[in-house]
């Protein structure tokens, strides 16, 4: 167990160079620089020169690189380019903003998700099934941005939900409880968008699992010894078939990152998505390579989350198990 | 409520009732939308990049049946639009003067018999008052290209690594599986969006369309080498294959002739997965501004412009783009069902 957290912890390491060192290496090989792509309209020549000096743009890529890695081994992240705030702080904010969403959103699809898998697997609501069934295939052709777009449209049409950002203007002012139903209210569209495909993919999986389930051999006995529907829904059904479940979840990270940049681009959610698009497309190298090693960690962290989940519920695949 | 047995037992029936409408349906619909896509300038009523500038964010035009009066006509018709308040974009149907719509008019499949009503937009026109419908048809050009190009890519690309791999085993192997699992822990729209901002803002299409198939073909192919190594794997002990090789076969002709053809069925589900995960990336990375441009309509680009919501909400038109997205990818999964299904 220990080699195996040591072992994944040098790959976290690893990814998190590698993904921060390739932001480095796009930001400083794409065309143009910060000062070409913010706002430096206007400015003289030698100001931008000045600018270019200040920010060490004026050197070579290679030393440019060097000098990071540098500043960045002694975990020192430099200063945003176009903010001019701390990489840091910068990024723990935005990355709050996002966890908040993402992890609301997980919520939200596990407790519709399973539940509704868990039915129309067992085989006793054919019915509840064939509509779940529908609806879980609809939703799965609704990737997080299409039903972001269309959710705005209709928050925006009906006015039952902020369409945009995660606060009331003036919102600064109010007392906390406020504060918090107003980011909850501003929550509602982006966990949808977020939430709902993720629901219909993990109602599927626990579907498929519980539907095997369902004729396996334990679960028959029960049903036959007459244990009722809840005990045997929730015993017999649910509890073998959690591991395959929860394997999925570290395939979700993924649908979670892609989504979550869709869905923040649309909602105006001030998350680490936006922020790496933002940073991306103004060339700030330091911001860049700050939004890849969150976003790294976060994906290597969340596997290894997933890994030992699985061998939690489920000690035959433990590693010291096999082989 | 039927004991679990006994559901078990109906279910594969009803199922087989049940599954080929279903994919019938989504055929179908592919049929229709890829029909569209090959015939865009003909099924196109405008050209895609001409602006009417007194048509901006015009409300659709549908072909219509029954007049203003409630009578019944055969042969389709329009009514004319009129701009009644350019600051306001406000348009009026002139109901006095219905116009028929003409099969092949002027090079078109369907066209008003009169061009003097002005141009006739199905769907609609977007900001710049370019014709909605054909954005959207030459649109499908575009989109279902990337996609099933860069599809095909990843096919092939994954069939030739997963041949090799399945087939010399050992470190060949290893190094194969290890990249392939590489490549599928990477958040895909993240990868292509930091390749795309490598490169100049501005493309022309033809380099846009390369690259982002490209991208693609080289982030889907792991999932396809990963089952064809399975199946090579194991098809390559079968007694099929020893004989072959103890005939003085080559490992060529073993690979291609009596390996590669047990992939099929697997590269069959695995292509209808593809497509639509390559639309819907080509979607975000055009309406994230990342991928064709303006001039080079595709459904993302459509729906970048429909990004401002405070315009959309009075022109929900603009979301067609969606409507289409939506329903090829569900027309896939529909399509597979019975894959699914059989399984």
């Amino acid at each position: 167990m220990w080699r195996f957290l040591v072992a994944r912890a040098s790959l976290l390491v690893v990814l998190v160079l590698a993904a921060s060192s390739a932001m480095v290496a796009v930001t400083s090989l794409a065309p143009g620089d910060v000062t070409t792509e913010s706002a430096m309209f206007g400015a003289t020549t030698a100001q931008v020169a000045r600018e270019r000096a200040r920010l060490g743009l004026d050197r070579p890529a290679l030393e440019r690189y060097g000098l990071w890695l540098g500043r960045t081994l002694r975990l020192d992240f430099g200063t945003s380019f176009r903010y001019g705030q701390p990489v840091a702080s910068l990024v723990a904010a935005r990355a709050g903003h996002s966890a908040l969403l993402a992890g609301v959103a997980l919520i939200c699809a596990v407790a519709i998700g399973l539940p509704a898998g868990l039915l129309s697997g067992s085989g006793r609501f054919p019915r509840t099934a064939a509509v779940v069934a529908g609806v879980s295939l609809v939703l799965l052709s609704l990737p997080p941005l299409l039903v972001a777009l269309l959710l705005t449209f209709v928050a925006a049409r009906t006015g039952w939900a902020p369409t945009s950002g995660m606060q009331s203007a003036g919102a600064d002012a109010w007392s906390t409880g406020a504060r918090i139903l107003d980011v909850a209210w501003h929550l509602v569209v982006p966990v949808l968008a977020l939430g709902l495909p993720l629901a219909a993919s993990f109602e599927r999986v626990q579907q498929a699992a519980a539907a095997d389930g369902a004729g396996a051999r334990h679960a028959l006995a029960a049903s036959a010894r007459g244990v009722g529907l809840a005990r045997w829904l929730w015993r017999a059904l649910w509890r073998p078939t959690a591991s395959p479940v929860v394997s999925v979840f570290g395939l979700a990270a993924g649908t979670l990152l892609s989504g979550a940049l869709a869905v923040e681009l649309v909602t105006a959610w001030p998350g680490l998505g936006r922020l790496m698009f933002e940073a991306l497309a103004t060339r700030d190298t330091p911001l860049a390579a700050g939004c890849g090693a969150a976003a790294a960690a976060f994906l290597a962290i969340w596997t290894t989350l997933g890994d030992l989940a699985a061998w939690w519920l489920d000690p035959r695949l433990r590693p010291e198990a096999g082989r | 409520m039927t004991p679990p047995g006994e559901a078990l037992e109906a279910g594969p029936g009803r199922g087989r009732r049940r599954v080929p409408i279903a994919v019938a349906v989504g055929l179908s619909v592919l049929a229709v939308v890829g029909l569209v896509a090959v015939a865009a300038p003909v099924v196109a009523t405008n050209d895609p990049s001409t602006q009417f500038a007194d048509r901006v964010l015009a409300p659709p035009m549908p072909p219509r049946f029954v007049d203003a009066a409630g009578g019944w006509h055969l042969r389709p018709f329009i009514y004319p639009q009129r701009l009644v308040d350019r600051l306001e974009q406000r348009y009026a149907e002139d109901t006095t003067r219905p116009i028929s719509l003409g099969l092949f008019v002027g090079g078109a499949l369907v066209r008003p018999v009169d061009a003097a009503a002005g141009p006739w937009l199905p769907l609609g026109a977007d900001r710049l008052g370019r014709d909605g419908w054909a954005r959207l048809a030459f649109g499908a050009r575009r989109s279902l290209g990337v996609a099933f190009t860069a599809c095909a890519g990843a096919i092939a690309l994954g069939l030739l690594i997963g041949l090799i791999a399945g087939y010399a085993g050992g470190a060949v192997d290893a190094l194969a599986m290890r990249a392939a699992e590489l490549v599928l822990v990477l958040p895909v729209i993240y990868v292509v969006l930091a390749a795309r901002a490598a490169l100049p803002d501005t493309l022309p299409p033809s380099t846009v369309f390369a690259l982002t198939t490209t991208v693609l073909t080289l982030l889907g192919w792991p999932m396809v080498a990963r089952g064809v190594r399975a199946i090579v794997a194991r098809e390559a002990v079968a007694e099929f294959a020893v004989a072959a090789r103890a005939m003085g076969a080559s490992p060529l002709r073993i690979v291609w002739r009596h390996l590669a053809p047990a992939t099929l069925g697997f590269l069959r589900t695995q292509a209808l997965q593809l497509v639509p995960a390559a639309i819907l990336a080509e979607t975000t990375l055009s309406y994230a501004g990342l991928g064709f441009s303006q001039n080079a309509p595709s459904w993302g680009t459509l729906l970048h412009d429909a990004a401002d919501i405070a315009v959309v909400v009075d022109a929900p038109w603009l979301l067609a783009a969606a409507g289409a997205v939506v329903a090829v990818v569900l027309a896939i999964n529909l399509a597979t069902l019975e894959a699914v299904h059989r399984r």
